[in-house]
């Protein structure tokens, strides 16, 4: 199946290639395939398929990535505008076999 | 501490190990395991569905055996025992509050703190001899791997991101092929996400109808249940066109619906629904009342489906946070705007029958 990719240029993961030691987690926790290594050096192949989920950043002990991480869901933004409480948002699933519903709101929890 | 409670319906025993008793679980799904699985689902009893945090053996485990690591959400944890039934392993449950890996890990509780503290409190130190904790790849957002071996000596492994493939990930020396990491969204999983969507979704269609058939009694031509038979009863099957092509429609097409927005791909499906909709209606074009109702309807289904398009966003595997952000600056007013209009234009169709 082709892969689905979602608004082009406007995510907001940055790579920091002087800081980055080419270690090479980045690209074993990113769930996209956005990073590339090449000859011990790590770069971004595609940044439009990043869902900002912040892995990477998170799993980067030289601190060589940045990414506004969070969860790309219509329902909580609403909420956080709205001033709910608990807005976060989860729904996505930890396996094929399981798109987990979750605890709480509508499509969120 | 305290050791995970022996009378969890998939325990089949127990195993001494460095730190006590430990429950060993099944390595297969009852009926009961499966119907729990359905109803969590459907959003019946979900709150609940969990098992106790802590260290359970699956097989025969020794000192050398691997750790897997899970969320304490019962169906994570049910996938992870299937996936990995004939073999030996131990299994660390971390509290997540009964959350799934990626959600918990978003959410920080499947995090560096709650697995140190875990690894802690079931002294796994003094059941393995090795040093390795195999994580799931989706546990990345919320675990500092190198912070969790400064905190507890453990290296963190990040294994595949379904369950189904660790056999083949041991079996290929703890090392993972490319299409491990890679979250799809492939049609079976969208499928069964389809009951998150409908079912939340069921209230505000409930409230809408009544609100509409109200309407349509006490502002249209004729005497009050006339004008709800006349006129009422339509706005069932047209608001139910929105329910289905925003709920259903739209995750079942999702690859295949123009636009790279949500809002887009269900403006284009609601588009459609309202076409069949207003078409499917008999002698429905043959006034100016239900011109402006067929027009109307051009515009409220639009709008419903968009909006319910974009709350899928939440259950994607794909969108970012700042494209949900973009797409929703345009998309909210538009899709106000078009319910408003859809109203208007509704209402006014009623005054002119």
């Amino acid at each position: 199946m082709e892969r689905l990719i979602y608004l082009k240029d406007v995510v907001s993961l940055d790579l920091d290639a002087e800081k980055c030691v080419g270690c090479g987690m980045c690209l074993l926790v990113c769930p996209h395939e956005v990073f590339y290594k090449n000859n011990g050096s790590v770069g971004i192949q595609n940044r439009d398929a990043c869902m900002e989920c912040g892995a990477c950043a998170k799993n980067c002990a030289a601190e060589a990535i940045s990414v506004n991480s969070g969860v790309g869901c219509a329902a909580a933004v609403i909420n956080a505008a709205l001033g709910r409480q608990n807005a976060s948002c989860c729904c996505i699933d930890d396996s094929q076999d399981s798109p987990s519903a979750q605890p709480g709101g509508s499509t969120c929890c | 501490m305290s050791l995970p409670s022996l009378e969890q319906p998939f325990v089949v025993g127990s195993i001494p190990s460095g730190a006590g008793n430990l429950p060993r679980v099944s390595d297969s799904m009852t009926w009961a395991d499966r119907l729990g699985a359905y109803k969590a689902r459907w959003g019946i009893g979900r709150m609940h569905y969990t098992v106790d945090p802590g260290l359970y053996a699956l097989g025969e485990p020794d000192a050398e055996a691997p750790v897997l690591v899970t969320a304490n959400y019962k169906m994570s944890f049910d996938l992870l025992r299937v996936a990995f039934s004939g073999r030996d392993a131990w299994i660390l449950v971390l509290d997540t509050a009964g959350i799934n890996v990626w959600c918990a890990a978003g959410k920080g509780t499947f995090g560096t703190e709650e697995l140190a503290r875990r690894v802690e409190s079931s002294e796994l130190a003094k059941v393995v001899t090795h040093r390795k904790l195999i994580l799931p790849q989706l546990a990345g957002p919320g675990v500092e791997a190198h912070r969790v071996k400064k905190l507890t000596g453990f290296e963190v492994i990040y294994g595949p991101i379904r369950a189904l493939d660790l056999p083949a990930f041991q079996d290929n020396g703890w090392k993972a092929t490319p299409k491990m990491r890679l979250k799809a969204f492939p049609v079976r999983e969208r499928l069964a996400l389809i009951p998150m969507e409908l079912v939340p979704a069921l209230k505000g269609t409930a409230v809408v109808l009544f609100v509409l058939v109200l309407l349509s009694g006490l502002l249209g031509p004729g005497g009050f249940w006339k004008n709800i038979l006349d006129h009422g009863l339509f706005t069932i099957p047209a608001i139910l066109a929105a329910l289905l092509t925003g709920t259903v429609l739209t995750p079942l097409l999702l690859p295949w619906l123009p636009g790279r927005a949500f809002s887009t791909k269900g403006l284009v499906i609601g588009l459609i629904g309202a076409a069949i909709i207003v078409i499917s209606r008999e002698g429905s074009l043959a006034s100016w009342a239900g011109r402006l109702e067929g027009l109307a309807w051009f515009f409220l289904i639009p709008a419903i489906t968009a909006y319910l398009a974009m709350n899928f966003t939440g259950s994607s595997t794909y969108t970012s946070l700042s494209g949900v952000r973009k797409e929703m600056r345009w998309a909210v007013p538009v899709e106000i705007g078009a319910g408003l209009a859809g109203l208007g234009l509704w209402v006014s169709s009623l005054f002119l029958a």
